[in-house]
């Protein structure tokens, strides 16, 4: 157990180094880019049909209960709400531990194991400014648009299995979608996933830039990298609800 | 300061260890610039610990490092880099950066450690790579050179900003002689052509011969023998002088 506790204090140390170096110079602005397209870009063609997949398979489910009492007219609410507030977040972020996580573990621990970021520092270049800090902040940026990816394809999936049901307009579905969605809705979900994205960026680097088991532990690194982000997303994602509702009380509807 | 050289590394007294395991005891030698330290022994004797202490990746628990007239094991890190600025590092497997090409990963510490333009970055990689013998390989991947190319690129790293202390960490492990040969012949190069402190960790007992001006013998940490190949070759201690005349490369 103090083994648990004394990872998680290296962790938090490890995140905390990581935003005070973010304002050091050099920004690392380029190395920033190459990871925010590395895990953006790269990450779409993982998130926009998990979307709509789930969200055909939502609305089929929402309807068939819906049907029951007549109330089939607010399927686009229910799935707008579903989506921005829990599913896009959530999964999304889950995806991106999978996906983007393990890489991250398993790239640093390569390099630790190859003397790659030996060789960085003898040439006077500080390794974590240059490796870890531009991961974690693509990881942190980019998780909360690829979470509005993964809600707008999930309301396109879900548009289309409604349409194919009772051939709802696009127009409407949308205005539907969207009607008793008020900002205070929007924004606290969106901080969520960025909170999500550094906790994954934090901990994949960690794993991968502190292992020192060789070529043994690069599987090690990317492995722990999705079983901890994963573990770690869901217990944030209870505490962040519970946090969201205390600081915006009109979100708890 | 010796014969009018000055001390470019001196390691006084120094001490490492992981654990329980004691991997360095007391260690003291010294390398003046433009000369040639290769450091021999068996595997796990602690050579390539004694590299990574004087390039500061590791920290001793004893003992003090000088690099020229700075004593490193207390420096915080914006002074220890200014002080790695004076040393190129080959590593075992050279250790090139297998994301980005071979200008890239030489460019990189230009880049960021120079204000030297793009066309004057371009002038210098290319004069590096021409004399490595790499030149028309700067648009290759790291895993597409052979293990002789990597060592070679590993070298125009180290070199590409004029260090007056080049470490080498096996150079010719992995190789056959004819290419080990021409790597030795290349750390020679660069030794003279800037009047680098060059020092050399090896198992190849042919290659320290020929690249070193003296010759440290460590065994389980401890420095046994220390002086030219042929006081070597009259060292009182049996494991040195046995070290010393066997002739295949220890790979």
């Amino acid at each position: 157990m103090s083994n648990v506790f004394e990872i998680a204090g290296d962790v938090s140390l490890f995140g905390y180094r990581a935003i005070t170096s973010l304002f050091r110079r050099p920004l690392e602005g380029e190395e920033i880019g190459r990871q925010l397209a590395e895990v953006g870009s790269k990450s779409l063609p993982l998130i926009i049909p998990a979307g709509f997949a789930l969200g055909a398979v939502l609305t089929l489910h929402t309807r068939s209960a819906l049907v029951t009492f007549g109330a089939t007219a607010w399927i686009p609410t229910v799935q707008a709400f579903a989506f921005f507030l829990e599913i896009g977040p959530l999964v999304t972020a889950l995806l991106v531990a999978g996906r983007v996580g393990s890489g991250i573990g398993a790239v640093l621990s390569n390099m630790r194991a190859t003397e790659q970021i030996d060789a960085i520092e003898s040439l006077s270049v500080d390794s974590f400014k240059f490796l870890v800090v531009p991961r974690i902040v693509a990881c942190t940026v980019a998780l909360p648009i690829l979470t509005l990816f993964l809600d707008f394809s999930g309301l396109l999936g879900g548009f289309l299995s409604e349409y194919a049901a009772s051939r709802l307009s696009f127009h409407l579905y949308i205005s539907q979608s969207f009607a008793s969605f008020e900002w205070s809705n929007f924004y606290p979900p969106t901080l969520k996933t960025a909170v999500f994205g550094f906790a994954i960026g934090t901990i994949s680097s960690f794993l991968g830039y502190t292992t020192n088991q060789g070529a043994q532990g690069v599987g090690r690194a990317a492995t722990r990298s999705v079983v901890i982000s994963s573990l770690l997303i869901i217990v944030l994602d209870v505490l962040l609800i519970k946090l969201i509702f205390f600081i915006f009380p009109e979100s708890a509807l | 300061m010796t014969d009018g050289r000055t001390t470019a590394v001196a390691f006084h007294n120094v001490s490492k260890s992981f654990g329980a395991k004691q991997v360095l005891r007391d260690v003291s030698f010294d390398v003046r610039a433009g000369e040639a330290l290769c450091i021999l022994g068996r595997s796990g004797t602690g050579k390539s610990v004694t590299l990574k202490l004087i390039i500061s990746l590791l920290k001793p628990d004893q003992g003090e490092i000088w690099i020229e007239q700075d004593e490193i094991t207390c420096l915080k890190a914006p002074e220890l880099s200014r002080v790695r600025r004076k040393m190129g590092f080959l590593f075992q497997y050279a250790a090139l950066f297998d994301s980005l090409t071979l200008y890239e990963n030489l460019a990189l510490p230009l880049h960021r450690l120079t204000d030297k333009s793009p066309e004057e970055i371009d002038f210098v990689i290319d004069r590096v790579l021409g004399q490595i013998g790499l030149a028309g390989d700067k648009r290759k991947m790291p895993s597409e050179l052979s293990g002789g190319m990597r060592k070679r690129a590993g070298l125009a790293r180290a070199v590409v900003l004029e260090p007056r202390i080049l470490l080498a960490d096996e150079p010719s492990s992995g190789l056959d002689r004819i290419t080990a040969s021409e790597i030795d012949a290349l750390l020679l190069e660069q030794k003279a052509q800037h009047n680098a402190a060059l020092i050399v960790v090896t198992h190849d007992v042919r290659g320290a011969r020929r690249v070193g001006d003296r010759i440290a013998v460590l065994d389980r940490g401890t420095l046994i023998a220390y002086g030219t190949a042929e006081e070597i070759d009259q060292s009182e201690n049996e494991i040195a002088r046995e070290l010393i005349r066997s002739d295949g490369n220890g790979d």
